[in-house]
């Protein structure tokens, strides 16, 4: 059984390790995550506090844990290309990669992973350390990251990021099988980055959308990505086992998906040069 | 039954063409025209265990094409292809896990670790079993000199060392079928002769099928028995080098040094290939002029200081063959 998966954690074991030396894109990225997390958290209280409603969707404290999760987890999103396949599928290296035996799919699902919980990990700590510690010793505790609603929520949320990681990772695979067509990328990233930072909740926390608008973001997969766990965390839902089935259900979806245009895409593939 | 068995296989790619200037790429957003490039029109060889054959072809040939449907990467559009009774894209995971690539000027190897994670990381990807492993990477090490490159990031290897680490990096899993695409381009001579003398061991010694396409007709001389010669998609000729030789042209060449350097040389039944100063060569045909008779009539006119007879190089049989087809 081991054996069989061997490949495949072999290969999330090595990109995770050449991936955690990208130490000075993490730095610059906790700082800008640092940033737009205050912005954020200021647009908001100013709204909070200028607002008639007598109940919000949800509290100023919920809301600003949930923007702090967003901005500490952010590098789990489906936000970018895998920059060693897109430089193999420009040379034509991907030859290579294609005549491996293994399934290639979960070649390249295995990949994703890494590429989405090796950033997230040098990221994530310090992120958390700042927006627990650093908040309340500068005197800004109202914007501090609170600890997770209860026991139960703790749990459930450490669950459904795994599947958070998972889904990430599909969608990531997604797009990285999308190279097969455009080599460089860019226009896919450029829509994929929009529709995920605005409707995973990252920039917009879900629930302070309108109610007609709640029916569309409740039938999409991005809510599964942040949303939803996040919610898992500040108490807001209470049941842990409805999300897990969601995320996963999406997770095995996309997963089809990836799988069915990898077909395609290696059908049609035309290895770059000679 | 041979190990490799292709029959009649027809390959066409689809071609977007781009018009030129700025209306041109306007024009391409509407509307794309389509060339259709036929790679492949119908090629057919076998190939036994344990030949080393040398696939030879202008470029745009066809040569990679093919490799890469005996890789298992590329689709015939039609045609039958077996390796070892399996279909290559259709049991492609069985299949590959027992054939070697190396596709020239590319790397497999990670550009910034050394070449040893990368091989590390194969012997997982293959699974092969770490005893076995730990010997082979030894093997390989000794035989391809790696012993000082292998904690060196790869991208500061050497062309020629990172070839030699490739050529590792495609055996590591042992396998019984080896596909090289210009294993040697770009090496320096020494480079050239290691890689080459390996080719030849492991050929030799472990009974692996070789197929190597090059551009360097000296890999050819030295390793191949075989030579397949395609272009225009199709075989123009498979055989012996002897028989390819035979198969074009009966010329030799026959190079003379002669003492005056401004000596007229025409001779009947032959035709100057060139001339450097005292240096003349020149083609004749050995059915309608013997060479001795040749020699002798030269050497009765004329002060030979030296004189000797060969074979057209190889790269002249092979351009000839081209022309006879229209190249390429």
């Amino acid at each position: 059984m081991i054996e069989a998966w061997r490949p495949y954690t072999a290969i999330v074991s090595a990109r995770f390790r050449m991936l955690l030396q990208y130490r000075a894109a993490a730095i610059a990225g906790v700082w800008t995550q640092i940033f737009f997390g205050c912005v954020l958290i200021m647009i908001y209280e100013a709204f909070y506090r200028s607002a008639t409603a007598a109940v919000q969707p949800m509290t100023f404290a919920q809301l600003v844990t949930y923007v702090w999760l967003g901005q500490a987890l952010l590098a789990l999103l489906p936000w970018n290309v895998d920059s060693e396949l897109r430089a193999m599928i420009r040379s034509g290296a991907v030859a290579y990669e294609l005549c491996r035996p293994v399934d290639l799919y979960g070649l390249w699902f295995a990949r994703a992973v890494a590429q989405r919980a090796a950033p997230t990990l040098l990221r994530a700590l310090p992120m958390a350390v700042f927006a627990v510690f650093v908040l309340p010793w500068v005197g800004l505790g109202e914007w501090r990251l609170a600890a997770p609603a209860s026991p139960a929520a703790a749990a459930g949320f450490a669950a459904a990021l795994v599947a958070t990681l998972a889904l990430g990772a599909a969608m990531s695979a997604l797009i990285n099988i999308s190279l097969m067509w455009t080599i460089a990328g860019d226009g896919v990233v450029a829509l994929i980055v929009a529709a995920v930072s605005l409707l995973s909740g990252l920039m917009i926390p879900l629930p302070l959308f309108p109610d007609w608008a709640q029916t569309v973001l409740r039938w999409l997969p991005f809510a599964s990505l942040f949303d939803l766990p996040f919610r898992l965390y500040n108490g807001q839902l209470d049941a842990a086992l409805p999300v897990l089935a969601r995320q996963l259900g999406w997770t095995a979806a996309l997963v089809v998906l990836g799988r069915w245009l990898l077909a395609r895409g290696l059908r049609r593939v035309v290895v770059q040069g000679g | 039954m041979a190990q490799i068995v292709v029959e009649d296989v027809v390959k066409t790619f689809r071609i977007a063409e781009r018009t030129p200037g700025l209306w041109g790429a306007v024009r391409g957003l509407v509307h794309r025209r389509y060339r259709t490039v036929r790679a492949l029109d119908g090629v057919s060889f076998a190939i036994e265990r344990g030949e080393l054959v040398g696939y030879i072809g202008p470029n745009g040939a066809g040569k990679s094409t093919t490799v890469k449907m005996l890789s298992g990467i590329l689709v015939p559009d039609a045609g039958r292809c077996e390796i070892d009774g399996r279909v290559p894209w259709r049991d492609r995971i069985a299949h590959v896990a027992r054939i070697g690539v190396v596709f020239g000027q590319r790397t497999q190897l990670w550009w910034d670790l050394p070449a040893i994670e990368s091989f590390d990381l194969l012997r997982d990807i293959y699974r092969v079993p770490a005893e076995r492993y730990a010997r082979r990477k030894d093997e390989l090490i000794a035989l391809l000199e790696l012993a000082p490159l292998l904690d060196v990031p790869v991208r500061q290897l050497s062309l020629g060392q990172r070839a030699r680490c490739d050529l590792a990096a495609a055996l590591l899993h042992a396998p019984e079928v080896l596909f090289l695409d210009e294993p040697t381009i770009g090496l320096d001579a020494v480079s050239k002769l290691v890689v080459r003398d390996f080719i030849r061991r492991l050929n030799r010694d472990d009974g692996v099928t070789v197929i190597l396409t090059t551009h360097d007709m000296d890999d050819i001389e030295a390793l191949c028995s075989r030579v397949m010669v395609i272009g225009h998609g199709k075989v123009l000729s498979d055989g012996s080098l002897t028989e390819l030789r035979a198969r074009v042209t009966r010329e030799r060449w026959l190079t003379v040094d002669l003492v005056d350097p401004a000596a007229a040389l025409d001779e009947a039944d032959t035709t100057v290939v060139r001339r450097d100063g005292a240096q003349v060569c020149l083609a004749f045909d050995p059915e309608t002029v013997a060479p001795a008779e040749l020699i002798r009539r030269i050497t009765s006119r004329h002060a030979v200081r030296d004189l000797f007879v060969e074979n057209p190089p190889i790269e002249t049989i092979v351009a000839r063959l081209y022309a006879r087809h229209g190249a390429p």
